[in-house]
């Protein structure tokens, strides 16, 4: 399970940019690596503005994606956050 | 429709201050006067955009030579590359990097040689260390991703802990530890700088330990070298699949080193269009997908894993580009991997390793060779 703080405000970190209009469809670009964007993927990191925290996102993402089972989804963004801070993706602050 | 490279590399230049043992630019060298203009490199960006690249490697030589880097950052940019900047940091500024910062560079990559400034600039072939560490630092200052890449071998392999320390203390987000790759220069250099096994292993337990204590505050990517390995690496993921590399003439070529093979003509981007030399071109097509491949590659499971490794290091090692890499356990040339790796155990400490006093400092003019049994790389001739 992951130990992020749910009072958290996840921001891109530096050299991470989201390239909404790639050829090949949403993707966030970051140093040595690319990530293609499914459109939850790209709603997570549009929220990632250092502004919002990580409960706050989650309850957008919640209204937002009404179809998912609340459970899961909340799993699912806690493991991708997770995944973009352990690659250097997202800062917390 | 051919899938197109997702990333371009772009050595715009062969000129360098550093004489690295290891380099990976090929031994013959591209002289200044056949460089390619700022136009060029901006169409090319455009063309590789066009075909669905998403990033940009600006590399040399060291780049910052260029005159023009600002602008072909900047050029980069504008095709909607994500540009990175590899770099000594030997020509920087903080206000050259204020003009890299606003042209759109948004990640650079520095290597270090060692922790240690005597030995990484013996191995550089000249003082280096000191200018990586304050680019460093001045990147750190700014919004601009940094990623360290420390290059290890015999001599400061059991210095790891040390050099990740160094990296620590730098506060980089991402570090890569990169053993040598052994062609062109650091082949010249192999029996000075292949690690023992002993080595490699207490090298990749110590990364292990400290990965975990530095998780999700720095990426540390290091995996086993090559001859260390079971299998070959799938070595620049597969001949024509992923990346493509512009040398400084404008020769597009699908790795770092395949100038070596000889029974291969490379395209320039002078001549033809980028699309027609990835997808068309004999160069590119010679080594794609899985029909040149020989036995065991053709018949193993693994070959959609490693493309059969690398055809340098098969043409180099086993005489033959289009044999399995030896690399591999199953290859019958794996004793061309073997060989020295037993040589490698024998001769253990390193010989002819760096000086440890000052005094012994290479001289650089001459350029090669400084050392007796080192071969430092040279500069690209003048006429």
């Amino acid at each position: 399970m992951t130990d992020l703080l749910r009072d958290a405000r996840p921001t891109l970190a530096a050299g991470c940019r989201l390239d909404e209009t790639a050829a090949g469809g949403p993707v966030l670009l970051m140093p040595e690596r690319a990530l293609r964007l499914n459109p939850p993927g790209l709603r997570i990191l549009q929220l990632c503005d250092g502004k919002r925290t990580i409960s706050e996102i989650l309850l957008t993402l919640c209204t937002e994606f009404p179809v998912a089972e609340g459970a899961k989804l909340e799993e699912d963004t806690l493991a991708f956050l997770e995944r973009l801070r352990t690659t250097r993706a997202i800062d917390l602050e | 429709m051919m899938q197109g490279p997702l990333a371009l590399i772009a050595e715009v230049t062969h000129r360098c201050p550093l004489h690295c043992v290891y380099c990976s630019n090929p031994l013959e060298l591209r002289r200044q006067q056949d460089e390619l203009t700022t136009e060029m490199w901006a169409r090319v960006f455009q063309q590789v955009t066009a075909m669905g690249a998403l990033q940009l490697h600006l590399t040399g030589g060291e780049p910052l030579v260029r005159k023009d880097i600002v602008q072909l950052v900047a050029a980069g940019r504008a095709a909607g590359l994500y540009v990175n900047l590899i770099t000594s940091g030997v020509g920087m500024t903080e206000q050259r990097l204020d003009e890299l910062a606003h042209a759109g560079v948004e990640h650079i990559q520095i290597s270090l040689q060692d922790s240690r400034a005597e030995e990484a600039d013996w191995i550089a072939g000249t003082r280096a260390h000191t200018s990586k560490l304050s680019l460093a630092a001045m990147i750190r200052a700014r919004k601009i991703a940094l990623t360290l890449n420390i290059v290890v071998h015999r001599a400061n392999l059991d210095r790891i802990e040390e050099m990740i320390a160094l990296a620590e203390e730098i506060g980089t987000d991402r570090l890569e530890i990169a053993h040598v790759q052994y062609y062109g220069w650091a082949l010249a250099n192999r029996e000075q700088l292949l690690p023992t096994r002993l080595q490699v292993e207490r090298s990749l337990a110590a990364v292990e330990s400290v990965r975990k204590r530095l998780k999700g505050r720095m990426q540390i990517d290091c995996v086993t070298p090559d001859y260390y390995a079971r299998f070959p690496k799938a070595c620049m993921g597969g001949w024509g699949r992923k990346v493509m590399l512009i040398d400084p003439a404008g020769q597009a070529l699908p790795c770092h080193a395949a100038g070596v093979i000889p029974e291969l003509s490379f395209e320039n981007v002078n001549d033809h269009p980028l699309r027609w030399v990835w997808e068309e071109s004999e160069a590119f097509q010679m080594f794609r997908g899985e029909a040149w491949m020989p036995e065991p590659c053709r018949s193993c499971d693994r070959r959609a894993l490693d493309f059969g490794g690398c055809r340098c290091q098969a043409l180099l090692l086993a005489g033959d580009a289009a044999k399995t890499d030896p690399v591999c356990e199953l290859s019958p040339d794996h004793a061309a991997v073997l060989s020295p790796i037993e040589h490698a155990q024998e001769t253990f400490p390193a010989p002819g390793a760096g000086p440890t006093t000052g005094e012994d400092f290479p001289q650089l003019v001459p350029l090669s060779p400084i050392a007796p049994g080192w071969q430092y790389r040279t500069n690209p001739s003048r006429n």
